[in-house]
């Protein structure tokens, strides 16, 4: 691979290192930021204000210092361990739970290589050949976070949410790979920054970006990331208010984390979908402008963070607009109509792949 | 057939089919998301030109509650007041009717002997626990003495603890300010 460590060894980790700690920390952040924008969204489309009312010295902010109270508030909380459970599995779930999410973030692609010292660095914190089975692995290895998380509440409610929350992502995993194998078939790679750096082609002027080669395969996959990372209307597992679900025996900080997870798993989910679909750090025509290496980089590094936040923006909007799927409906929607759907997708984009060939 | 007379009438609901543009659902989600993007952003813009000074429509229904007064209907019936005679003592002869009518029982009245024997009796102590009234109104349309009433508008009688809400009879009367303690009791749940 051309992109992958050129500089010398311990160098390369340094910066690998770096990137990656900064990565998680974006994620972290933005997560944070998530919290507010929720908040703030779904109240400016309901006709309401929305939380306003911390302040620091008269200070509102819009709000925004919401964040704060509410990590105050969590981390001063008891952190409560039900007698009947399984105290070390108890307090493992959560971390599972976040740090699998956290290291997706790693594998995304947030720029081009850029040059520098005259060595070409990439600016994939880890930049792997399979970065795409390795932010899919991950997401799976979430899985267990969740069913340890009911497992070891010693609670029958607890047990079934996390029983819940297993099927659902489990059966939406199978479909998520049967989704982008047709993408992954055109690209040709499993490099998340090859990938991205491929979609940069145009075809007569339009960039060959995958939501216009595979428009069918990106609904599905928001559709299916979407109740893979248990975001609404496929909340089910955990359904704060209404729902019981796995983490009912969770308070304080460990409760926050599972909520956290969620957020960072929505960005990975987002980032994922800028990568595959939306050309990445991609931005039409800005490499015949030859400007420098380091600022095309930058603008990318600016442009992937704007794809993923408007990513985002309609993951929140599709969530505060849709009523909750019913668990059977879920489970149809998954093996009945998008798991056929991307088969048929797939079937399609090999034939028509020999065809043009 | 006359519809009002006909009491075998049954209504059947009959729920509309889907059709197949429905079934697909994904353009109902589409149109869910116009809508609701067509809030957020004429929200947004209000906010924006509500910031920059400008004038625009609401963005919101919420009563930012502390600041803006709440608004109660004008017919809203609130706190209770006990009314006076024209030298100053209380109408009410102790009759118990509202304490009788009252279905929350909130009203404790103990009676005495009042020194005027026209009356006959008056009331020692009068209670109005506000924190179990549901503002039915009964009190005011039992009393045979128009002794008690109910204010309008008045909606603000907070209070550290349940006894806070208990409110006496000079306090009912206006012959003393309602101050509720500053510090909430031990045990929330005590009454007096
Ligand atoms: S308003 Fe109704 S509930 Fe309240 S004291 Fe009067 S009768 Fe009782
Ligand atoms: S009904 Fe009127 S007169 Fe009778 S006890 Fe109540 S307030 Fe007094």
């Amino acid at each position: 691979m051309s992109c992958c460590v050129t500089p010398p060894a311990w160098q390369g980790w340094l910066w690998s290192g770096a990137l990656i700690f900064a990565a998680v920390n974006f994620g972290l952040g933005v997560a944070a930021f998530l919290s507010w924008v929720e908040r703030k969204q779904s109240a400016l489309l309901q006709d309401r204000i929305g939380a306003n009312r911390a302040e620091i010295f008269g200070f509102r902010a819009l709000g925004l210092f919401h964040i704060f109270s509410d990590a105050i508030k969590m981390l001063t909380k008891e952190d409560f361990a039900p007698p009947a459970g399984l105290r070390p599995w108890h307090s493992l779930a959560p971390i599972v739970s976040m740090g699998c999410a956290a290291l997706c973030l790693a594998a995304l692609p947030f720029g081009d290589s850029v040059e520098f010292l005259g060595r070409s660095w990439s600016l994939t914190p880890l930049p792997l050949e399979y970065g795409v089975v390795f932010v899919l692995a991950l997401l799976s290895i979430g899985v267990h976070g969740v069913v340890m998380a009911g497992r070891s509440s010693g609670s029958n409610y607890g047990l079934l949410g996390g029983l819940r929350g297993a099927a659902q992502m489990i059966s939406y995993e199978v479909a998520m790979l049967a989704i982008l194998a047709a993408p992954l078939y055109i690209y040709g790679t499993l490099d998340l920054s090859e990938i991205a750096r491929w979609q940069a082609r145009t075809w007569h002027g339009i960039p060959m970006w995958g939501i216009f080669l595979q428009p069918l395969a990106f609904i599905l996959f928001m559709t299916a990331g979407a109740a893979e990372t248990k975001r609404a209307p496929f909340d089910l597992p955990e359904g704060e208010a209404e729902i019981v679900g796995y983490f009912v025996e969770y308070s304080g900080m460990k409760f926050g984390m599972f909520l956290t997870t969620d957020f960072i798993e929505s960005i990975v989910l987002a980032g994922m979908a800028t990568t595959l679909f939306l050309g990445g750090w991609h931005v039409p025509g800005l490499s015949a402008l030859g400007l420098p290496s380091l600022v095309a980089a930058l603008l990318g590094v600016g442009a992937f963070i704007l794809k993923v936040m408007t990513v985002l923006w309609v993951l929140m909007q599709v969530r505060w607009t849709l009523p909750r799927f019913r668990f059977d409906q879920l489970l149809d929607l998954g093996w009945k109509n998008i798991l056929p759907l991307a088969l048929a997708n797939l079937l399609v984009t090999v034939w028509a792949a020999a065809l043009l060939s | 057939m006359n519809p009002v007379l006909d009491k075998h009438r049954v209504k059947t609901v009959v729920r509309p089919e889907m059709r197949f543009q429905e079934q697909v659902y994904l353009i109902e989600v589409w149109k869910g998301l116009l809508i609701t993007s067509r809030h957020f952003f004429v929200n947004l813009w209000r906010h924006c030109m509500k910031a920059l000074g400008q004038d625009a429509a609401a963005a919101s229904v919420t009563t930012q509650y502390p600041e803006d007064p709440q608004v109660t209907a004008h017919r809203s019936r609130t706190r209770h007041r006990l009314l006076k005679r024209e030298d100053g003592t209380p109408r009410c002869v102790a009759c118990m009717l509202c304490e009788t009518v009252c279905p929350a029982k909130c009203i404790y009245i103990k009676a005495e002997e009042s020194p005027d024997v026209m009356i006959e009796k008056r009331a020692k102590t009068f209670k109005i626990d506000l924190g179990m009234c549901v503002f039915c109104g009964y009190c005011v349309e039992a009393c045979p003495e128009d002794a008690i009433r109910m204010d309008t508008q008045y909606i603000q009688f907070p209070g550290s603890t349940r006894a806070d809400l208990i409110w006496d009879m000079p306090e009912l009367m206006g012959d003393r300010p309602k101050i509720p303690s500053l510090t909430p009791s031990k045990d929330p749940l005590s009454r007096p």
